[in-house]
């Protein structure tokens, strides 16, 4: 069976498109990935989406927008596509073993969280060096902990991470965060918070758990061994964009091109969200490329009839 | 919980470890996103090798003792244990056919 229009990625892209393509009569199916719900499962509250004047935790507005892309007849598949093939009409979608066809389709399947890539980090990942503070906070009770980046993950991260730590130092290689006002007063005035500006991360130190990280000061090169339990890396993101490498236009660091609206390199293919956004990055610009992909798609299917 | 998998806790862990079909243990939380993500290929895979392996889920949130012992301090974290050693540690969510190679030793 041929489908009208297969979304990939479950994040507020990905859900806000099934729910505009499912109101449309075109019963897509979302291929949700083992990162179902994407990076909003993976924060706390969510202050800045209108309509939740209170805030909300993100993977509760995920399942929210679940149900309501479900609402409509959306079809889930929890899996990760595994290959894709957009050379051929209609298009093929393999989840594991199993094919899909389908006429259009929508490519929504964000970024994942960047590491720092220097020695020590892989081998101590999970004994002390993460890149999830709600996941991992939990383990640090009373210890102090370093957070590496100065956007606003990292700054939600560290808030976040003195409800457990003793002290917590962020470490950011220029000398102001890039993070919003608002995100990095809160940080800067934080009893528990200590900043070391103009410093990188050069080695996670530990045997068998984090008990330093050495520090390099990037304006004067000198280095020292800082003690700490924990090392959560916040220091952004990379497009989730491998799949489609060779079959769609990528820019120069992997995101996904689009041209008019959302319309990627071959016709028929759609791309919303963080895949496509290193600028905004945002759960509500997100929805509203994801809105935007699913207009596209129907009109471009109705153009092919 | 589901009738697929045991509930573990650190009173239970001991006994529940100590047998010769291999356990997974799956230590998770509510608030751990990628716990919730992984939640459905951990029971499928309870369902789909059942008799060759037990599966439990260990709320860390409520059993502090077991994790620390086993110095779980990234969630999730899937351990098998046989005879009462842990055998395989799996830190972080992972695609099933991902999981499922991890485990080929203990379900193949």
């Amino acid at each position: 069976m041929t489908e009208h229009l297969i979304i990939i990625g479950s994040g507020p892209a990905g859900l806000t498109a099934a729910v505009y393509a499912a109101r449309g009569g075109l019963e897509p199916l979302l291929i949700e990935g083992v990162g179902a719900g994407g990076q909003l499962m993976l924060t706390t509250d969510v202050e800045n989406y209108p309509g939740f004047p209170d805030g909300i935790m993100g993977p509760e507005m995920m399942e929210l927008f679940r149900k309501q892309a479900g609402r409509f007849g959306t079809r889930f598949i929890s899996s990760d596509v595994s290959r894709v093939d957009f050379s051929q009409r209609p298009f093929q979608v393999w989840v594991d073993d199993e094919r899909y066809e389908s006429k259009a389709i929508i490519v929504s399947t964000g970024a994942s969280a960047r590491w720092l890539d220097v020695p020590g980090e892989d081998k101590l990942r999970g004994h002390g060096v993460s890149a999830c503070a709600t996941c991992d906070g939990f383990f640090f009770k009373q210890k102090e902990l370093v957070v590496v980046g100065g956007g606003d993950s990292a700054m939600e991260e560290s808030l976040f991470l003195t409800k457990f730590a003793s002290k917590v130092t962020v470490i950011h290689r220029r000398d102001e965060f890039r993070a919003s006002k608002i995100m990095a007063d809160r940080v800067m005035n934080h009893p528990k918070i200590t900043i070391r500006w103009n410093s990188a991360v050069t080695e996670v130190i530990g045997s068998t758990s984090v008990t330093g990280v050495r520090l390099v000061d990037t304006v004067t090169g000198k280095t020292e061994e800082y003690p700490t339990e924990g090392l959560f890396v916040a220091i952004g993101h990379t497009p989730n964009t491998q799949l489609f490498d060779g079959q769609l236009e990528l820019d120069a660091k992997g995101y996904l091109r689009t041209f008019t609206g959302t319309a990627t390199s071959v016709p028929g293919v759609f791309g919303a969200g963080d895949v496509v956004d290193s600028t905004y990055r945002q759960a509500v610009t997100a929805a509203g490329m994801g809105c935007e992909a699913a207009i596209d798609a129907e009109r471009w299917l109705e153009s092919q009839e | 919980m589901s009738e697929n998998t045991i509930t573990a806790t650190d009173q239970t862990f001991e006994a529940l470890i100590a047998g010769d079909t291999p356990v997974l243990v799956d230590f998770w939380a509510e608030w751990c996103g990628p716990c919730r993500m992984i939640g459905p290929i951990v029971e499928e895979i309870a369902v789909q090798y059942k008799g060759k392996l037990r599966v439990a889920k260990l709320n860390v949130d409520e059993n502090p003792q077991t994790a620390g012992t086993y110095d779980v301090m990234s969630i999730p974290t899937l351990i098998v244990y046989k005879g009462g050693q842990a055998k395989k540690r799996i830190v972080g969510a992972r695609p099933k056919h991902a999981m499922l190679q991890e485990l080929a030793e203990f379900i193949g």
